[in-house]
């Protein structure tokens, strides 16, 4: 019998192992015009005490507020102020500046990786501008923007990238993997979505204390074929908690396609449905649609209702991280084809259309976040980096395995010296 | 003070802390209702309500980490997970997220979950309702291990974990639940109403981690030990009449290295005993502290009685158990050396 051939087979087996394959690889071509974008005033915006049963259509479709030409419309057009709009435009642009100076960083050597959120920059700030300061987030790794949304200082956090004497982590986690506990941000793990089912735990515990404030949190395309992904829609079925679980669907687990997680057939907010959780899939380069579809969710949750499942349709425009090279796994003019936009260029568009903002402003504003990052850049590097000056104090490394040292590490920090 | 049998007491401790901590909770498969499969927190939900004690989906995943998730909005949950076979789906949110939390975010936060767990065989429960797997977890840093042996330490212990800042596993040995086992399955089983250790105070009491307990003090060979095989190694100790002291580890993390190595240092000799699989099992940690410290005072090599390296077969859990005949073979084995 030949290798490989099943002995029941017969040699007529209409089986076949299926292995789906992305639109196209780096010698291929891909313009996404198998995508089918719903038109901007589609989708309805039930009220938030719908039920899950009545809203299906929302998680195969895609909520869209800016149409083509950066103008708002449609049903989940919630009229946000100027102001916030403004406001959110500074955070993002604040955020890919950022990410572009830390990646230049991580060029010249000061820092020992990164990961930039390129593209996906409206899901995290126009999420955090719908919630409250006070609401808990559980993070995944590429959610800066709501850190820097939230006010988080920026030489904290270049201060974590690089690994210095005032990495509040005090060196022991990967760059990027912050911590902000006054901002009511939680440690972000480095191991996927493990952050998804614990935000339905915490969410629980504010039920059951009856306060109100909600969790929020985040995975991506990849990580929900997670097991914690099924559990937290579960539990979040379950007992109802003010939780918001929110899919950030890139369509790029490093090299491997949303196809490859199951994205093929169904969306993933549709995941949702089948644990009679609301369920929403937004454009997640719509700054406005994501602000909209957050503060939907928000309002469900506060009113008692439960969860809210969130798929925000994106592209990751950045490599996975400053270890990944994606012209090896996928066409290189790929992001600039995507037809969802760029998330800053719309939203700058819509407040030039709504006379309050300029191109002149806008690139004032370029100026500004360049000195400010410069500046802030430069006094974090005063305290160190991995390589250079002050790193944490080496004793610490030791504490904070326990509450109180045990026998066995105090016994190995005196057999190392310290 | 009450005659209590361990279950009793484990539902002693659960119940103590609910009534002294409103944020105590309970959540895990069939707590609720029905008071759990072997009935540790019976009556709880009636008297504190379904706020407090809580059923849980069929996910020890889940349950795991809607407990650390709901320990950093400043409740302190007791999760149960039915049997110790069960744990392992739990173990990404336990070895990554758990006991790593406080050291990873530079102490801004931190979890302090209790996890109990029944374990162990000779309730002729087969391979997935037998293991002992304490071991995998003691080789994770940032827990704590503990395994109460007796219904007076497993409420104390119990208390402990649960008023820790730090998250806990906490094994019951369920062949120890009704009465101690001394390893001879065909003798009728006695409960714990004799038992000096069945004697447990009705209030609030605790017991410090990393303290083992001396359960026989000896002379001429310390046999370290702990869970249900601490009552085994006392029969097979009258079985050869040898003068032993046995330690009851009760915490393997932490653990007490200066009862180990002022009775080896003492008599010799030592013999470690564990029901758990033989290799990278808790008992090669123990030969190693033992070489490490005592190996000038050794007057013949450390042996190690454990489970065969097999899972635990239904049909043979009497071969497979280390009970006292290999246990006399091997202090036998070491007093003629």
């Amino acid at each position: 019998m030949a290798k490989n051939q099943n002995q029941f087979s017969g040699g007529n087996s209409l089986n076949q192992l299926y292995v789906p394959q992305p639109t196209a690889r780096p010698d291929g071509f891909n313009d996404f015009s198998h995508l089918h974008i719903p038109d901007v005033e589609q989708a309805a915006c039930p009220a938030i005490d719908c039920s899950p049963h009545d809203m299906r259509d929302l998680a195969y479709g895609l909520i869209r507020v800016l149409d083509d030409d950066g103008n708002a419309k449609g049903n989940w057009n919630c009229k946000i102020e100027p102001q916030r709009l403004l406001q959110g435009l500074k955070d993002m642009l604040l955020t890919r500046m950022f990410d572009e100076r830390m990646q230049t960083m991580h060029r010249v050597g000061k820092i020992s990786f990164y990961m930039k959120c390129t593209g996906e920059e409206a899901i995290s700030v126009a999420h955090a501008a719908a919630i409250n300061f006070e609401d808990m987030v559980f993070p995944s790794y590429r959610n800066q923007g709501i850190l820097l949304a939230r006010g988080c200082n920026l030489v904290d956090m270049m201060c974590q990238c690089l690994s210095n004497a005032r990495d509040n982590c005090k060196g022991r986690q990967l760059p990027i993997m912050y911590s902000w506990k006054k901002g009511n941000f939680f440690s972000i793990s480095g191991n996927l979505a493990t952050q998804f089912s614990q935000a339905v735990g915490w969410a629980m515990a504010e039920a059951q204390q009856g306060g109100n404030r909600l969790a929020t949190t985040f995975v991506g395309d990849g990580s929900t074929a997670e097991l914690d992904f099924h559990s937290a829609l579960n539990f979040a079925a379950t007992y109802s908690p003010p939780v918001i679980l929110n899919i950030t669907n890139n369509q790029w687990a490093i090299s491997t396609n949303q196809v490859i997680a199951g994205g093929e057939k169904t969306t993933f907010a549709a995941r949702g449905i089948g644990f009679g959780l609301p369920s929403l899939r937004v454009d997640g380069n719509d700054f406005l649609a994501v602000y909209a579809a957050t503060k939907w969710a928000a309002d469900r949750a506060r009113a008692g209702l439960g969860a809210t499942v969130i798929e925000y349709f994106t592209y990751r425009v950045a490599p996975h991280s400053t270890s990944d090279d994606p012209s090896a796994y996928r066409p290189k003019n790929e992001e600039a084809l995507w037809p969802l936009g760029d998330p800053i260029e719309r939203l700058k568009t819509h407040l030039i259309n709504l006379n309050e903002w300029s191109e002149e402003q806008h690139n004032i504003l370029i100026e500004e976040i360049k000195i400010k990052l410069k500046k802030n850049y430069k006094q974090a590097e005063s305290y160190g980096t991995l390589k250079t000056g002050d790193r944490p104090d080496v004793t610490t490394m030791f504490e904070d395995v326990y509450e109180d040292m045990t026998l066995n590490l105090r016994r190995q920090r005196q057999e190392m010296g310290l | 003070m009450a005659q209590m049998n361990m279950l009793e007491a484990i539902l002693s401790a659960q119940k103590t802390m609910l009534e002294r901590d409103d944020k105590v909770i309970i959540l895990g498969e069939d707590v609720g209702y029905f008071g759990g499969v072997f009935r540790a927190t019976e009556g709880l939900q009636a008297e504190f309500g379904t706020n407090r004690v809580f059923d849980t989906p069929i996910s020890e995943n889940g349950i795991v980490a809607a407990a650390i998730g709901m320990s950093i909005n400043g409740l302190r949950p007791i999760a149960e997970i039915q049997f110790a076979d069960y744990i392992y789906p739990a173990f990404d949110q336990i070895a990554s997220e758990a006991a790593k939390l406080r050291y990873r975010s530079g102490g801004e936060y931190s979890t302090n979950i209790t996890i109990r767990t029944p374990c162990g065989g000779g309730i002729r429960g087969g391979q997935t309702h037998s293991q002992s797997p304490e071991g995998i977890f003691t080789h994770v840093t940032g827990i704590n291990v503990i395994m109460p042996s007796n219904p007076y330490d497993a409420k104390g212990l119990l208390i402990t974990a649960i008023e820790s800042n730090d998250p806990v596993i906490f094994f019951e040995p369920k062949r120890l639940y009704n009465g101690p086992f001394y390893g001879e399955p065909d003798k009728p089983s006695v409960g714990w109403d004799t038992h000096k250790k069945g004697e447990v105070p009705d209030g609030h009491y605790s017991i410090p981690f990393g303290e083992a307990a001396i359960t026989r003090a000896g002379e001429e060979l310390t046999i370290i030990t702990y869970g249900t095989m601490v009552h085994v190694v006392e029969t097979a100790v009258e079985m050869t009449g040898v003068d032993a002291e046995i330690i009851d580890l009760r915490s393997l993390a932490p653990i007490d290295y200066d009862s180990i190595i002022n009775s080896v240092n003492k008599t010799g000799r030592c013999l470690v005993a564990h029901e758990a699989t033989k290799t990278g099992g808790f008992g090669a940690e123990i030969l190693s502290i033992v070489q490490e410290n005592c190996f000038w005072k050794l007057r013949a090599p450390i042996e190690r009685v454990a489970g065969w390296d097999i899972p635990y077969p239904h049909a043979f859990e009497w071969e497979y158990f280390p009970g006292p005949k290999r246990i006399s073979n091997a202090i036998n084995r070491i007093m003629e050396a």
